[in-house]
């Protein structure tokens, strides 16, 4: 058992657990905003009058949805530096799981807004009101209702998946047990706290997540 | 929906037909397949050794070699991706200094070389694979440390190189060791040079970046993300030699690795056999040999490093 | 849809016609730029330069590529029959009366769900070997992927039967059916139905997530990529190799994605007065089942 705690408190083991899990937390913040941004735009394009918009977000996610996240993060650190465009391994991390989880996002919009009911659209606009107030007052506050919790689920799943950027020089908490195993500590034991600092950041979102799903699902 | 579906349906069909094409050109028999237009520097070159599989071998007491008898293969782990050490070319071939040890002592062994089942296995996963029984021996560039001894255990050295720096031909600023600070390092992941500019601190920990193989990290060097590759001297010019115009190394070795076979912890009879291998190799040139047909082709001369027993 | 009126807006007249079809200008113009700019990058990085490409000429190259294929789709077969298996077996604990059965199967569910993919990879992979033994990569990468995935599976499942309307299972009850019976003869197929797509998207993302296996050395497509993009002798053609590699995993999951919606549009002979109901449905799994990602 004092091995057990031994993982974290020998040398400046507590040092590298604080800065791994530190990192994937910024890693998370910074690409959860971003792909929320993009997903939303994308998702406003694929429910948009225009066809060559929707045309291009559908195409956006069928790729990118059939594409292993790996392989993007592979893609943006060996091939895209290749093409001239220097970008450093964080940001690259950043922008692979922005591009990957904007397509979630998206797919998410999409189908949180045709839940509303075409009705409720054509008597808003029976009673005259602009696409402001229509998208504003009346479909928004039913969509979202639906949107927010397989929004959480998409943003708990890219929380996980910021390990993946550990096979790609990002020392964030999936990258941990690389540099312990230098140091000789147990793999078992270096696992068992990164579980357990993965379960502390999960654990919250997803019990918030059943609260809202609970809230509205009495509300509807 | 509708337009959903049909937009799916030519994404798909698009993504097939260029896959398609990429795996097309199976049925045109591929002339250049021994050769021909291939990069000479992709193309594997023996050292032109002969192996011959030795008769009666027994190992009394050795799990392992119970294990490669009966099956009349063995597993070796090797490096891919490391000229004139451990290479594997576009034919499929593999070649270097590494690769001709190991297929030597699979001979040894009373294996044909030529029923080698090779393993790539990178730096990271070295004990793993030998401690789970993946592999039966490991050759490929494997620093003998007393950490590793922990795990399992080594029969050599059959090589000493020193660690060292590939930078980019025309960056000067880099000469040694200690011209490292705020520059970018990389090496793989699990690997001893690593280990030694972290513990050492040549260099800041955020300019230190790791990949799973070295060929990432020289990828990342000529894309000018990072400023410097640091792994031993052996690799490194194997390296430089395949794009001379763009890479250097810099010679200022500043370690020395001992290369070792990676065997299983417990078993000694296989060590000490391992080790009487290498002993006769070195002793009727067939060391000599290999050494000058690949990793000597570079012009440098070596000669069989003592054997540490134990 | 295209055309008709949706709840955002009516069906265009002919001044929002000719809004949309500038603003749909306006857009192909962008996006053609955007290609056009990355094509212009690949020309002037040399991407498109034979030698870059010559590789995927060689047969031992080829072959290297389909040997990849072959142990993804190895990989995601085991993996998908067996995250099934636990996905059903937990999901039938957790539609338990008993708490004795409900309560470990939740704990098991919510666990594995909760913990990264690569994480367990890397418990199968590395845990054991402290102990003296070790999982070949390849069943560290099943083990890995049947536990998440069947975690998963196991929500959609048991979300996929309770959306049933409750009176389905009440009016068979009354007919004097046994539980199991109800499950296996009106839930179940009804709720087969709307759990499709779930399902297979599920499927969808553990044939991605095999991915993964090139961090623990399984060698499987993407191992392969990086393998020909490695070569400098070709100019490390990582841009060509991986651009091959997310072709044929697009295709891969492409043609599941497209099965699947062949498969829902068979199965479903759902009469149309019934929509109302699908609706609702739709809406609950929207709500309660997990996100695939």
């Amino acid at each position: 058992m004092g091995d057990f705690f031994g993982v974290l408190t020998n040398g400046n083991n507590g040092r590298v657990f604080l800065d791994g899990f530190t990192n994937t937390v910024e890693l998370f913040v910074i690409a959860a905003l971003c792909s929320l941004t993009l997903g939303m735009l994308l998702g406003a394009m694929r429910v948009s009058p225009v066809p060559t918009l929707r045309a291009f977000g559908a195409g956006y996610v069928n790729i990118v949805r059939n594409t292993p996240l790996t392989l993007v993060f592979a893609f943006l650190i060996f091939a895209v530096p290749k093409l001239g465009l220097n970008i450093n391994p964080f940001p690259s991390a950043c922008v692979a799981l922005t591009v990957y989880t904007a397509a979630f996002v998206c797919e998410v919009v999409r189908s949180g807004i045709n839940t509303v009911p075409t009705g409720q659209g054509e008597a808003a606009r029976a009673l005259g009101m602009t696409f402001g107030q229509v998208l504003g007052l009346i479909v928004l506050p039913q969509a979202v209702r639906s949107m927010v919790p397989p929004l959480m689920s998409v943003l708990i799943a890219m929380l996980k998946n910021t390990t993946i950027a550990a096979g790609f020089s990002v020392l964030e908490a999936g990258a941990i047990q690389d540099y312990m195993s230098e140091r000789g500590e147990p793999r078992f034991g270096v696992l068992l706290w990164v579980t357990i600092g993965f379960l502390i950041l999960i654990l919250p979102l997803v019990a918030f997540q059943r609260y809202l799903e609970r809230k509205w699902a009495v509300a509807r | 929906m509708k337009t959903f579906t049909r937009l799916a349906t030519v994404t798909t069909m698009a993504a097939l037909a260029l896959s398609v094409a990429a795996c097309g050109k199976e049925d045109t028999p591929s002339s250049n397949a021994g050769g021909g237009n291939a990069p000479a520097s992709d193309t594997c070159q023996t050292s032109g050794a002969t192996f011959t599989p030795a008769s009666g071998v027994d190992i009394a007491g050795s799990s392992t070699f119970e294990k490669i008898k009966s099956g009349g293969t063995v597993r070796v782990g090797v490096k891919f991706d490391q000229p004139n050490l451990g290479y594997k070319d576009t034919s499929g071939t593999r070649c270097g200094f590494d690769i001709e040890i190991a297929q030597y002592l699979a001979s040894q062994l009373g294996i044909d070389p030529a029923k080698i089942e090779y393993k790539e296995i990178p730096s990271a996963n070295r004990e793993t694979a030998i401690k789970g029984g993946e592999i039966d021996y490991y050759v490929g560039t494997y620093s003998i440390t007393d950490q590793r001894k922990n795990d399992i255990s080594f029969a050599g050295p059959y090589f000493i190189a020193g660690q060292d720096l590939l930078v980019r031909k025309d960056d000067n600023s880099i000469t040694g060791k200690d011209t490292l600070k705020g520059k970018k390092v990389c090496s793989a992941t699990g690997s001893t040079p690593i280990q030694r500019i972290r513990d050492e601190q040549l260099t800041e920990p955020n300019n230190i970046v790791e990949f799973k193989t070295y060929s990432e990290c020289v990828s990342n060097l000529l894309d000018k993300k990072v400023d410097a590759v640091t792994t031993d001297d052996a690799i490194l010019k194997g390296y430089a030699a395949q794009s001379p115009t763009d890479m250097k190394v810099v010679g200022q070795p500043f370690s020395v690795e001992k290369y070792g076979i990676g065997l299983p912890k417990d078993d000694k009879a296989l060590r000490d056999f391992v080790n009487d291998a290498l002993d006769a190799a070195y002793k009727d040139g067939t060391w000599q040999k290999i050494y000058d047909g690949t990793l000597g082709k570079s012009g440098s001369s070596a000669t069989p490093p003592p054997l540490e027993r134990y | 849809m295209s055309g008709g009126s949706t709840v955002l807006y009516d069906v265009p007249g002919p001044r929002a016609r000719r809004r949309n079809a500038a603003i749909g200008l306006l857009a192909l113009a962008g996006i053609a730029a955007l290609v056009a700019f990355v094509i212009y990058r690949f020309n002037v990085t040399g991407q498109f330069e034979q030698r870059r490409w010559d590789q995927f000429q060689y047969s031992a190259v080829q072959r290297e590529l389909l040997s990849g294929l072959g142990a993804t789709l190895k990989a995601a077969g085991i993996a998908s029959v067996l995250a099934l298996l636990f996905g059903a077996v937990f999901a039938s604990a957790r539609l338990s009366d008993r708490w004795i059965l409900r309560a470990p199967a939740t704990f098991v569910v919510e666990l594995f769900r909760a913990i990264p993919l690569l994480i367990m990879i890397f418990f199968f992979y590395y845990g054991p070997l402290q102990y003296g033994w070790s999982i070949p990569n390849l069943w560290a990468l099943v083990l890995g992927l049947t536990l998440y995935n069947g975690s998963v599976l196991a929500e959609i499942f048991r979300a996929g039967i309770a959306a049933v309307p409750r009176g389905q299972a009440e009016a068979g009850y009354a007919t004097g059916l046994r539980k199991n019976q109800v499950l296996r003869l009106i839930l179940l197929p009804q709720a087969v139905r709307s759990m499709l797509p779930a399902i297979v998207s599920q499927l969808v993302v553990l044939l991605k997530d095999t991915a993964l296996g090139f961090i623990i050395t399984y060698p499987e497509l993407l191992y392969y990529g990086k393998q020909i993009g490695g070569r400098l002798a070709f100019g490390l053609p990582y841009v060509p190799a991986y651009l091959v590699v997310a072709a044929i995993y697009i295709a891969l999951c492409g043609a599941l994605s497209m099965l699947a919606y062949w498969l829902q549009k068979h199965l479903s002979r759902m009469p149309k007065t019934a929509a109302p109901v699908m609706l609702r449905t739709d809406k609950e799994t929207g709500a309660t089942a997990p996100t695939p990602l």
